[in-house]
């Protein structure tokens, strides 16, 4: 007699009925399976219907979603897909779930003990003293040090790492056949994902525990998963072990997918993308915001801008008026240039003062000490005047992480693109600035008609590309993009990179690149600086870093990335 | 809806009160004291041209409630508007700017937080008298009272837009709108603004009923609006004097009015505060 698969769905079909009575087929006719100690990867965009079906598994579909057709068996015993719950199995005992965010899935008002007990002994019925000595285990399992001390830390006093560690711990408590993860490493760095994937893996082989891993990063598929099915608006596309899916896909949206994946092994000019928006119109009104001249340039030569040991301190205010808090230094001298029309990308980990360099360039922050020089006259630190700061200001533009927060929600998108215009007097009246808007919304690949719309009527990826239109719309020399893509998916990405390589092309711009994704880095930069702490520790021109990384650090962060060519290994 | 209904049709009638009332309170010469003290249409001894009966100078209720209610609304609807306009602006400073001058403007709103509403009001209207000997003149009334009401209730309207403003401030588009290199003034009033004003319109229509309130009570103390020129307030101080001689209806009337007007106005303004609620809005 064969083993009972970890998991076993058959025909799931999730509806969503719409007001109007129709109703939306999150998931249709999807069937997986997993064997005991197998990993099988779930992938695709935002959207197509993924997370829907771990969320059915798990029986957290919300109203007045519902599974309409199908059956899911745990280990064998159906499942009932409204409770979760089946003949024998139970949520939170049979199935583990860990989810994407480490920060909010542990409740911060317990210590880390009382949240790993409680399931167990709600579960297993053991008693106070069992249930610590296997809370230990447990953390001892997932390679937290000092187990004792951590158990009756809370939260917040653990790194984001650690306390993914945890909720694994929590999901392994009472011996699960199934683990469902949801994007379980997108909010962390890639060295602690490299962790937490190395621990998942190792999990599964030792305890037989099938795994179904929800992920939109091929990277992580190609390197922890044995199988994958991928998704599409709610369809299985392609199903099959990862070597054949990933090494010879048939599907042509899973050949579009890895295409535009960033490759991290060698440059290419562009991004393959299944669709480019840089058709005829947008070509026109490009060329148009090109011939334009832009802010005035002195004809000095040396870099466009140069950062001088840059230190920035965040200080806690005091209790007292006037009495000093704790300090943290967020960027410890820091210096680089950049030369008119280079790309500079700039790498590290979250909280290592990338972005805080960024701000202190973009005037949004003030530095402790040292300063920043724009075409050789200072715009921040020493020297600087309110003169020479607004003279800078209109060169300087920046793109924003998050295209969800960057653009007013109370402002028409026309309105949005002519304010720079506007303020700086690049038109006659509004009329003008709206028509310049308009030409923007064009060339980075909108309908002009889009002008009369609101923001939230947009995707991420218009959003973004409206943040990079009102970003043009100044006209600047420099363009500061800070995480511009990390939170689009991948073929949005794709699109998006190239336009800000199209436009920067054509109209001669500087770009400061900020990113935790080395591929992304490698694609788009001449040159490359990386930081840990608030320093710099290696630069160098991208194609030596990449391929001969000098500093220990650097080469650290290269070999954790998951790479689609690195086929697990475990197989 | 019957909560809306009922404010706008109270706030119809008295503001169209010169159209529609029996009778012109505020003009000496129209009432005769051989009239006072008639009670209502359907009490015995009433009088068919004083339907809700008359008070002790020979006025009719119903006009002087008419009337009294257009005082009311008007000192009520002008305390909100200044104390939102002190509040919305100062709020915006002291969220968008922070440091010392958030710290300065509200520890100036946690002193004044520190007196009760009535006694605050007070001490204006009587410095306001004793400072201009005009201000009990009943054509400067209206505004002393809306200052001393705007003078305690703009604090609610600060704290309010200031967390707001905090929240947003530290979003992109803002630090976006600060690269552009926008000023300070036009990031807060153009940007932040619109963004924060939803709260405010619901506490303006809470408010609205407070300040209506405040309004009577201090007319009702004696230092609002004079019995020549009647709010609600007024007309029910007048009244009281008369309750324990059996003439109820002279405190009654006014007083059931206020009961009506302020109740219809806090509905509205529930109403308002679950219709921005984002939350409660999807769940009907």
């Amino acid at each position: 007699m064969t083993v009972a698969p970890a998991l076993e769905i058959k025909g799931l079909r999730v509806e969503y009925p719409r007001e109007d009575g129709s109703v939306l087929v999150a998931v249709d006719d999807v069937s997986l399976s997993i064997a005991p100690g197998e990993i099988h990867a779930v992938v695709g965009e935002s959207g197509a219907g993924k997370t829907t079906v771990a969320n059915a598994l798990i029986g957290l579909i919300e109203k007045p979603g519902r599974v309409t057709g199908g059956t899911m068996r745990i280990g064998g015993a159906l499942l009932d897909p409204v409770t979760g719950r089946g003949d024998g199995v139970q949520l939170g005992r049979d199935i583990g779930v860990i989810f994407q965010d480490p920060m909010t899935s542990l409740n911060p008002l317990f210590t880390i003990e009382s949240q790993l007990t409680e399931t167990m002994r709600f579960h297993l019925g053991l008693g106070r003293m069992e249930a610590r000595a296997r809370a230990l285990e447990l953390l001892n399992a997932v390679g937290i040090p000092e187990p004792e001390r951590r158990l009756t830390s809370f939260p917040h006093q653990l790194s984001g790492g650690q306390r993914q560690r945890v909720v694994i711990a929590a999901a392994l408590s009472c011996n699960p056949k199934l683990l469902v993860a949801d994007e379980p490493t997108t909010a962390l760095d890639v060295s602690i994902q490299a962790q937490i994937l190395d621990l998942i893996r190792n999990l599964a082989r030792e305890r037989g525990l099938g795994v179904m891993l929800v992920t939109h990063n091929m990277g992580v598929v190609a390197e922890t998963a044995q199988s994958v099915t991928v998704m599409l608006r709610g369809r299985a596309v392609e199903q099959g072990p990862v070597a054949e899916v990933l090494g010879s896909p048939q599907h042509v949206y899973t050949r579009g997918l890895l295409a535009a994946v960033p490759r991290f092994d060698c440059r290419l000019a562009r991004f393959a993308v299944v669709s480019d928006a840089g058709d005829g119109k947008a070509g026109a009104a490009r060329r148009t915001i090109a011939a334009r001249k832009p802010a005035a340039l002195s004809d000095r030569s040396g870099p466009l801008l140069s950062v001088e040991g840059l230190t920035v301190d965040y200080r806690s205010r005091g209790w007292l008026p006037g009495s000093r808090g704790h300090g943290m230094r967020a960027v410890d001298d820091v210096s680089f240039s950049i030369a008119r029309g280079e790309v500079l990308g700039l790498v590290g980990e979250s909280g290592c003062g990338k972005t805080t360099v960024a701000s202190v360039i973009a005037g949004l922050v003030k530095p402790t000490a040292g300063r920043v020089l724009y075409d050789g006259q200072p715009i921040a630190g020493k020297g600087a005047s309110r003169l020479t700061r607004a003279s800078s200001r209109q060169a300087l533009q920046m793109i924003f992480q998050d295209p969800y927060a960057s653009l007013n929600p109370r402002m028409r998108v026309g309105t949005i693109l002519a304010e720079p215009v506007l303020f700086y007097r690049l038109a006659a009246n509004k009329a003008e600035a709206l028509d310049d808007a308009g030409l923007l919304l064009e060339a980075v690949g909108l309908e002009r008609a889009q002008a009369e719309r609101f923001p939230f009527a947009f995707s991420g990826g218009q959003r973004q590309r409206i943040s990079i239109a009102r970003a043009l719309g100044a006209r600047p020399r420099l363009l500061i993009c800070d995480e511009p893509t990390s939170s689009l998916d991948v073929s949005v990405q794709a699109q998006l990179l190239n336009l800000i390589k199209d436009l920067s092309e054509a109209t001669g711009l500087t770009l400061l690149l900020i990113s935790h994704d080395l591929a992304v880095v490698r694609q788009m930069c001449d040159r490359v600086a990386v930081m840990q702490k608030g320093r710099i520790v290696e630069m160098n021109d991208s194609e030596s870093l990449f391929s001969a990384p000098s500093h220990a650090y650097t080469h650290e962060l290269l070999s954790l990335v998951p790479r689609i060519d690195r086929i697990a290994a475990n197989t | 809806m019957m909560a809306g209904v009922v404010a706008i049709l109270l706030i119809l009638a008295s503001v169209s009160a010169p159209l529609i009332a029996p009778s012109n309170p505020l003009d000496l010469a129209s009432f005769n004291l051989a009239d006072s003290e008639i009670p209502p249409v359907w009490a015995e001894g009433g009088d068919k041209r004083f339907l809700l009966g008359t008070d002790n100078q020979g006025r009719d209720m119903l006009s002087a409630i008419l009337y009294g209610a257009r005082v009311s609304i008007l000192i009520g609807g002008g305390a909100v508007l200044l104390a939102a306009l002190i509040g919305v602006c100062l709020g915006l400073l002291a969220g968008y700017l922070g440091g010392r001058t958030d710290a300065v403007i509200m520890r100036i709103g946690d002193i004044i937080l520190s007196f009760p509403t009535i006694l605050l009001a007070l001490l204006v209207a009587g410095m306001a008298r004793a400072v201009f000997p005009e201000a009990g003149n009943p054509r400067y009334v209206p505004f002393v009272l809306i200052s001393a009401i705007a003078i305690h209730d703009w604090v609610q309207y600060a704290r309010t837009v200031r967390a707001a403003a905090m929240v947003e401030g530290a979003k992109d588009y803002v630090k976006a709108a600060r690269v552009i290199g926008l000023p300070p003034l036009r990031i807060m009033f153009r940007h932040i603004l619109p963004n924060v004003m939803s709260p405010v319109l619901v506490i303006a229509t809470i408010n609205l009923a407070g300040a209506v309130l405040t309004e009577a009570t201090l007319s009702f103390l004696g230092v609002g609006m004079p019995p020549t020129y009647p709010s609600l307030g007024t007309l029910i101080r007048i009244g009281n004097e008369f309750v324990f001689s059996g003439i109820w209806w002279i405190a009654l009337f006014p007083a059931l009015a206020l009961v009506i007007l302020v109740l219809a106005v806090n509905v509205i303004g529930d109403w308002l505060r679950d219709r921005f609620n984002p939350k409660l809005r999807v769940r009907q």
